[in-house]
């Protein structure tokens, strides 16, 4: 009998045991939503699977009167628009400052102990501010999830220029290179799949900051609507639109990579051979 | 004619001097080879040359100009890693110093000819990381010669082959710097090698040792051997020989 640590599941036994506890708790779930509604038919905490379809086919197909839209259709369209400027600009911002943060050490010297400093508070604790600021319209939100991302893209892109070999560096000036060309030909390219990767995983604490941003103040959004049905209980709204953004949320982390391999062979070598 | 100069240069940190009184001339065509233990102070010499590092006292000369303490294109280089980029192809790679040079009409096909004179011409696609480690130092030779750089400098560059395949490079290197006509400066720890391409070889280190204070005494050239081979004669002389004897 081999040691625990030497078992390797593979092929079709890896992907049923990774399956398994997600049937357990799928099955769990059904089980006690039956048991409860065996006792109280009009259980509102753990809705049958049944009653989840039926509310997502009302949210998700069928038009509000008042917007003319589905609600499910209108909340994804606003919080991905938000999610998607505040990354945007989060992304361009991180460029310029990582990049030169990470490659000249006269913008290292002045703006490093700056962005070091931002990164520290907490971006949640000055959303009242940017409230007070900037109003309760999209502009506050979409800051939020600048704030809360740009410091720690910054830092994370900054170190990974700095962790280009100085060799490469030399060589670069040694073939007539000024800090221009070495920065858009030798370390821009470099730090791109990085960059790609920090997003990946600044995408989590940017839903966070989404979310709680519409919890707040917010006449329509995913989080918004989460929010405010939370007030009837209504856990077969809440549940579907969970998954949904869970689902969102692995699409755009796939398509995040699926760019970086596309565009990045070199940094996927053993994918590119 | 001497192509770089060192004139009482001193490297110092504080207290503690890591190079002392190193004077020497390397002429035009010389492949000098530098040897040394670890730590006298060969990487220090080649980052003075390079222009990473400034003397403390004394001076540099590169064909009689006062060094700038930068690196340059007058000055090529290959070090034992990381001396490509592993983000370009083969091609890209070699073309980047012409382009910087801005001649980019014939940035491809220089490049391509390069390749093919290092062994390469038939990856010109590839990725440095799907090259093997010899093939990725013909590539970062061919980097640095497409810019005819006036010395090109060596750090341990086939330090990190197998036997065989060093071999070879020494007889690219060999080849290519009789061909072209190149000023070379290898540092290596390899002694055999050293002797075996060199025209030349210098010994760094300690004249003398304060066992109470290592740090006291900088390295120079403690030996300096010039070995009875003839220099690279320089490409223009070799068009001429060659149009005498047609």
């Amino acid at each position: 009998m081999p040691r625990l640590l030497n078992i390797r599941p593979r092929g079709g036994g890896r992907l049923l045991l990774g399956l398994a506890p997600i049937l357990i708790l799928l099955l769990l779930y059904v089980v006690s939503s039956a048991a409860r509604h065996a006792e109280n038919p009009a259980d509102k905490i753990l809705p049958t699977v049944n009653a989840m379809v039926e509310q997502v086919r009302t949210m998700g197909f069928e038009a509000d009167p008042q917007t003319g839209k589905a609600p499910l259709v209108s909340d994804t369209a606003a919080s991905l628009t938000r999610l998607g400027a505040g990354i945007g600009l989060a992304t361009v911002t991180t460029l310029v400052l990582g990049l030169a943060i990470g490659l000249v050490p006269l913008a290292r010297a002045t703006l490093g102990p700056l962005v070091s400093a931002i990164a520290v508070v907490p971006p949640v604790a000055i959303l009242p501010i940017l409230f007070i600021i900037m109003g309760l319209g999209e502009t506050s939100k979409i800051m939020l999830i600048f704030i809360g991302l740009t410091p720690f893209m910054v830092r994370d892109l900054a170190s990974a220029v700095a962790a280009i070999p100085e060799e490469q560096l030399v060589k670069a000036q040694t073939l007539g290179a000024n800090t221009w060309v070495v920065a858009l030909r030798v370390a821009l390219p470099q730090a791109l799949p990085r960059l790609i990767e920090s997003l990946r995983f600044s995408l989590g604490p940017a839903w966070v900051f989404l979310i709680s941003a519409e919890a707040i103040a917010a006449d329509v959004g995913l989080g918004y609507r989460i929010f405010l049905v939370r007030r009837y209980l209504a856990m077969d709204v809440i549940l579907p639109y969970v998954l949904w953004i869970s689902l969102l949320a692995v699409v755009i982390d796939r398509a995040l990579m699926g760019l970086s391999r596309a565009a990045f062979p070199w940094a996927h070598p053993s994918r590119s051979r | 004619m001497s192509v770089l100069s060192f004139r009482d240069v001193w490297v110092e940190y504080g207290d503690k001097i890591v190079l002392e009184k190193v004077a020497l001339d390397v002429a035009e065509g010389a492949f000098v080879s530098i040897v040394g233990p670890s730590g006298a102070g060969k990487s220090t010499f080649l980052r003075l040359v390079l222009g990473q590092e400034a003397p403390s006292r004394g001076r540099i000369y590169l064909d009689r100009e006062p060094l700038r303490p930068e690196p340059g294109p007058d000055r090529g280089v290959v070090f034992q890693r990381y001396s490509v980029f592993p983000h370009m192809t083969v091609l890209k790679n070699v073309m980047f110093g012409v382009q910087c040079s801005d001649r980019r009409r014939s940035a491809r096909d220089e490049a391509a000819d390069m390749l093919r004179q290092v062994g390469l011409g038939d990856h010109l696609d590839a990725y440095p990381a799907a090259l093997s480690g010899g093939m990725q130092q013909r590539l970062a030779i061919a980097q640095a010669l497409i810019t005819h750089p006036r010395i090109l400098l060596l750090d341990e560059p086939f330090g990190a082959l197998d036997p065989g395949v060093r071999l070879d490079m020494h007889e690219l290197i060999t080849r290519l710097w009789t061909e072209k006509g190149l000023t070379i400066l290898m540092v290596t720890h390899d002694i055999k090698e050293a002797f075996k391409l060199g025209t030349r070889v210098i010994a760094i280190d300690k004249r003398r040792r304060d066992p109470h204070a290592p740090h006291r005494f900088g390295s120079t050239a403690v030996y300096d051997f010039p070995l009875d081979k003839p220099n690279a004669t320089p490409p223009r002389a070799v068009d001429s020989m060659s149009e005498q004897a047609a």
